[in-house]
């Protein structure tokens, strides 16, 4: 199976771990990933809020870049880990496919640049790609350092889900759930998983930001989580960096490692820590994820 | 060709009458350019407008014409033939005329409604009306049939809309057969404690009626039992009726219990229906004290003596009567009647498809229906309302439009939550002095009495929060939120998200049509709307009819209804059968097929096709012959006929060809 890849801005900076673990991840899988080549921002939220023309002509460049990179007939899958990317690549696709008065906008923009859209490519998000092209069956194959007894706290984010999301549950999701069972650790009951973290209120409303993260570490850490597992290099960097903020902010002692998913599932296939960028995380992986990381 | 199949001497002269209908035709059609159009078609005499053709004016319009020897036969463009047919049919009759020398050119809901361009509506109309003026040329004037009614009814579904309307009927002297596919009658209503608005006791009301339909000498009562086949047509509906096996022999059984207490199973084993679950109760049953038939069922898929013939059988050694009866299979029978009420009901939406509501995943929230058997005496808590842990809850939250009023689930308002909300919010607080909280969109309290038991809640201090609930869970922020549920929601009237901890949660589900509410329609030829209610002829002024005559609807099987309104549209539904009945006769379309004798080969594939054994074979003519009274023009035989033999009346191949041909003409 061969896919194109999206990485998006943040995989090359603050979430550079995502990359690194996906990336080793998908090689020991077999799964082939090609880079867009000349790729450029999604427009990601704060485009689409000033500009939705130009937000929505970035991520058409993106899809006809990639289909210039394919054969003329040939379709591929896009795969797209960032939540945010994911959601403005997913609304271009729909919302050109419903308007032909954007469309015919857009075609003309992009026939400056002498680049064609035709919609034939699909956004995928490496959890549906795992759960749906992969399987579990085959994953759990390959696991050969169970992570039993570590107590992991899923937690998809709202970009991902809501609206476009079609593998999984808009509300309850569930596949990283069943991806990180089959690979030996505990799932905490945890009702928080698809609410929101504030996502770049952190940076602006600070206050809004903070709570919405901190109900959710509070909530976690409550439910005896020992590692929260991202899908996503904001709710990543939210739910880590700032928690030093939100102890003095609401005299709390919280401390729990947030990795990404696929950093997690890297450690169950024995892959080492450099593999997986688990040295980038501010809050090492320790108590019950440690054991099986080092 | 002026006399061609015409079946009369007279020449062929043809009156059109274009409708406005109002506006409804006359603001997409051009309707005076459509008369200048069919004055010049063949045979037209006459040709004009009006403004609304079905009033007296209009149809005076055509009398005269008749009268004064300028048309004999009609075309009306106006509306759909299923609403104004008859009209004109007999308008053509009161003047001395055929009515079946006339056809309708349906030019409003084929083309006024449809149709956004005028030129093109105007165009449509032309052709279907140049069309109909070609077909009427070779109509024959026909008598309509006159079959007698059979004057028995039956009655499909024992809830209080079924149990009312067969009662009703049954005192105005009509033999009812009353079938009901659970072991008692009563429906839903015998699940209730009280009814609101009134608070009055909803079995205090009920029983009587449901031992009124037992002792009463002109109903027959099969509960256990469903509808298989219905055949035949208005006035003559031949019904297949399953008797379900209930391995009781319900003439020996006085509901005397012992079998129950024999059983080997000590105490429940299933999931006990009447009671929503809450409890189980054992394989042998009777669902509640005053179920009626008072007579016990045995649950085959749960009895191990008629599972695996492996049991004591302490129950037959128990039944002094031996009315246990563990060989007994079903029952077919079939019975004639005259007409059918249908009274299927609703269930109730399934809370687990809002799974942010938690129902299911986390204790102490309950559905409506299954509250209504806590709060009653006579339920599985004896009327206490508690929680898992046996304690009193201090504060409810109730939750209104669960499966209503909903674009992921049901758009439509179910009419009764808000209501029966209400009425539980009351016992809520007058049984535990809990806090109640109702967690509402709008509040829609229209009905005799129900405004005012909204206020008398006010006044009794139970809380209003104007807002759809978020979610159910069990998160928690604050001490105080400790060990709740919590309940998130937008207060929509202050403007900001509250979060208020409860120890119950009832939430208000909405109505829906029965499961198989699809297949039902099909077994009796009605049609249900998107959503699955039966649909009920003309919304307005046909609320209670079908689109198959003698073919009637009662309750919420029709849509969401409370009691009053089942009742009301019981009644109604029960005089509409009795004016059937009481005519003692149905007028049918001549639309039977016949058999031009000197076209037959005599092959006999018509015979064997024919669903209703009408065709014969004459001997002695060595043709096919169609006998009309058995006939229902379905035309299988005409379709299948190989030589072109046999026609049917209002249908005859001419007919049809030069219909098309006056669509092609004009095109």
């Amino acid at each position: 199976m061969s896919y194109l890849y999206f990485p998006g801005c943040s995989l090359k900076s603050s979430g550079r771990a995502y990359e690194e673990s996906m990336l080793s991840v998908f090689s020991t899988l077999g799964l082939k990933i090609n880079e867009i080549e000349d790729w450029n921002c999604c427009g990601a939220t704060a485009y689409m809020s000033i500009s939705e023309l130009k937000a929505f002509a970035l991520s058409a460049r993106i899809f006809a870049l990639a289909e210039r990179q394919m054969q003329a007939s040939d379709r591929a899958d896009i795969v797209v880990p960032c939540a945010a990317c994911y959601l403005g690549l997913n609304k271009t696709r729909h919302y050109l496919a419903e308007h032909p008065k954007l469309r015919r906008k857009i075609y003309k923009a992009l026939n400056a640049a002498n680049l064609k859209y035709t919609g034939r490519m699909q956004v995928r998000h490496p959890l549906d790609v795992l759960n749906n092209d992969v399987g579990i069956e085959k994953i759990s194959s390959l696991l050969v350092n169970p992570l039993e007894g570590v107590q992991i706290a899923c937690y998809y984010g709202c970009q991902l889900l809501r609206p476009y999301s079609d593998f999984d549950d808009q509300h309850e999701p569930s596949t990283m759930d069943r991806l990180l069972k089959a690979l030996g650790a505990e799932i905490v009951d945890w009702p928080l998983k698809s609410r929101c973290c504030g996502g770049s209120l952190t940076g602006t409303v600070q206050d809004v930001g903070l709570r919405l993260s901190y109900i959710l570490l509070k909530e976690a850490k409550k439910r005896g989580c020992d590692v929260i597992a991202t899908a996503c290099p904001l709710c990543q960097f939210n739910l880590e960096c700032y928690q030093s903020r939100m102890n003095r902010y609401y005299k709390d002692k919280i401390n729990v490692p947030v990795a990404y998913f696929t950093q997690l599932m890297g450690i169950a296939f024995g892959l080492s820590p450099q593999q997986l960028g688990i040295q980038r995380l501010f809050i090492p992986l320790k108590s019950g994820a440690g054991h099986v990381c080092l | 060709m002026s006399t061609v199949g015409t079946g009369s001497n007279d020449k062929c002269k043809i009156g059109v009458y274009v409708c406005h209908c109002g506006i409804n035709i006359s603001s997409k059609v051009d309707v005076s350019k459509t008369v200048r159009f069919a004055a010049k078609l063949p045979h037209v005499t006459v040709s004009r407008e009006y403004k609304f053709m079905c009033a007296d004016p209009g149809q005076d319009l055509i009398q005269q014409d008749i009268r004064d020897g300028r048309i004999n036969r009609a075309v009306v463009a106006s509306c759909s033939p299923l609403m104004h047919e008859p009209t004109f049919r007999n308008t053509m009759a009161e003047a001395g005329g055929n009515p079946f020398l006339f056809q309708m050119a349906n030019i409003r809901e084929h083309v006024s409604w449809v149709t956004l361009d005028n030129t093109a509506a105007t165009e449509k109309a032309m052709s279907l009306i140049s069309a109909a003026v070609e077909r009427v040329v070779f109509h024959q004037p026909l008598m309509p049939n006159r079959v007698p009614v059979h004057p028995d009814v039956l009655v499909v579904g024992g809830g209080i809309a079924g149990i009312h309307a067969a009662l009703t009927l049954a005192d105005a002297g009509q033999k009812v057969y009353l079938v009901e596919r659970e072991p008692s009658i009563g429906g839903h209503m015998a699940k209730f404690d009280k009814t609101f608005p009134t608070l009055d006791c909803s079995a205090c009301i009920l029983t009587p009626k449901m031992s009124a339909v037992r002792a009463h000498s002109n109903i027959t009562l099969w509960s256990y039992s469903e509808v298989i086949g219905v055949d035949g047509f208005v006035g003559n509906f031949k019904v297949r009726v399953r008797r379900k096996p209930r391995y009781i022999i319900e003439e020996r059984c006085v509901g005397c219990l012992d079998c129950i207490e024999a059983c080997i199973y000590k105490s429940g084993k299933v999931p006990d229906e009447f009671n929503e679950g809450l409890v189980k109760r054992k394989p042998v049953y009777i669902p509640f004290p005053q179920a009626t038939p008072l007579v016990a069922v045995i649950d085959a898929k749960t009895c191990i003596g008629i599972r695996t013939g492996k049991c004591k059988m302490t129950c037959i050694d128990a039944c002094e009567r031996d009315a246990i009866d563990l060989n007994q299979s079903e029952e077919i029978n079939e019975i004639e009647v005259g007409a059918i009420i249908l009274a299927t009901g609703f269930k109730t939406f399934n809370a687990k498809r809002i799974y942010r509501y938690g129902y299911g995943k986390y204790s102490n929230i309950y559905t409506s229906l299954e509250l209504e058997r806590m709060v009653n005496a006579a339920g599985p808590t004896g009327g206490e309302i508690t929680l898992k842990n046996g304690q009193k809850p201090k504060a409810v939250g109730i939750v209104h439009c669960v499966g209503s009023r909903d674009n992921k689930t049901n758009k439509y308002c179910s009419k009764v939550c808000c209501m029966y909300s209400l009425k539980l919010a009351h016992l809520i607080k007058e049984r535990t002095g809990a806090e109640v909280y109702n967690f509402y969109i709008d509040m829609r309290t229209p009905g005799k009495g129900y405004e005012e038991f909204y206020d008398r809640l006010l006044e009794e201090n139970v809380h209003f929060i104007r807002g759809r609930v978020a979610e159910i869970t069990d998160w928690v922020m604050t001490p105080e939120e400790e060990g709740k549920l919590v309940i998130r929601a937008e207060d929509t009237l202050v403007g900001v998200v509250r979060r208020v901890p409860v120890d119950m949660v009832v939430l208000s589900v909405g109505l829906e049509p029965q499961p198989d509410a699809e297949d039902v329609g099909r077994l009796f030829n009605i049609s249900c709307t998107r959503e699955g209610w039966f649909l009920e002829r003309h919304p307005k002024l046909a609320p209670v009819s079908t689109f198959t005559d003698g073919i009637f609807l009662a309750g919420a099987c029709q849509g969401p209804k409370d009691i009053p309104d089942s009742v009301a549209q019981a009644g109604a539904a029960a005089a509409e059968a009795l004016a059937l009945i009481d005519r003692g006769y149905v007028v049918l379309e001549p639309n039977t097929a016949y058999v031009q004798d000197e076209l037959c080969s005599g092959c006999k594939t018509c015979i064997d096709l024919c669903p209703y054994g009408a065709i014969s074979f004459d001997d002695e003519k060595d043709t096919a012959k169609v006998n009309g009274a058995l006939c229902k023009g379905c035309g299988t035989c005409v379709a299948s006929c190989p030589s072109g033999s046999l026609q049917q009346y209002l249908f005859t191949d001419d007919q049809i060809f030069s219909e098309i041909k006056g669509v092609i003409l004009y095109a």
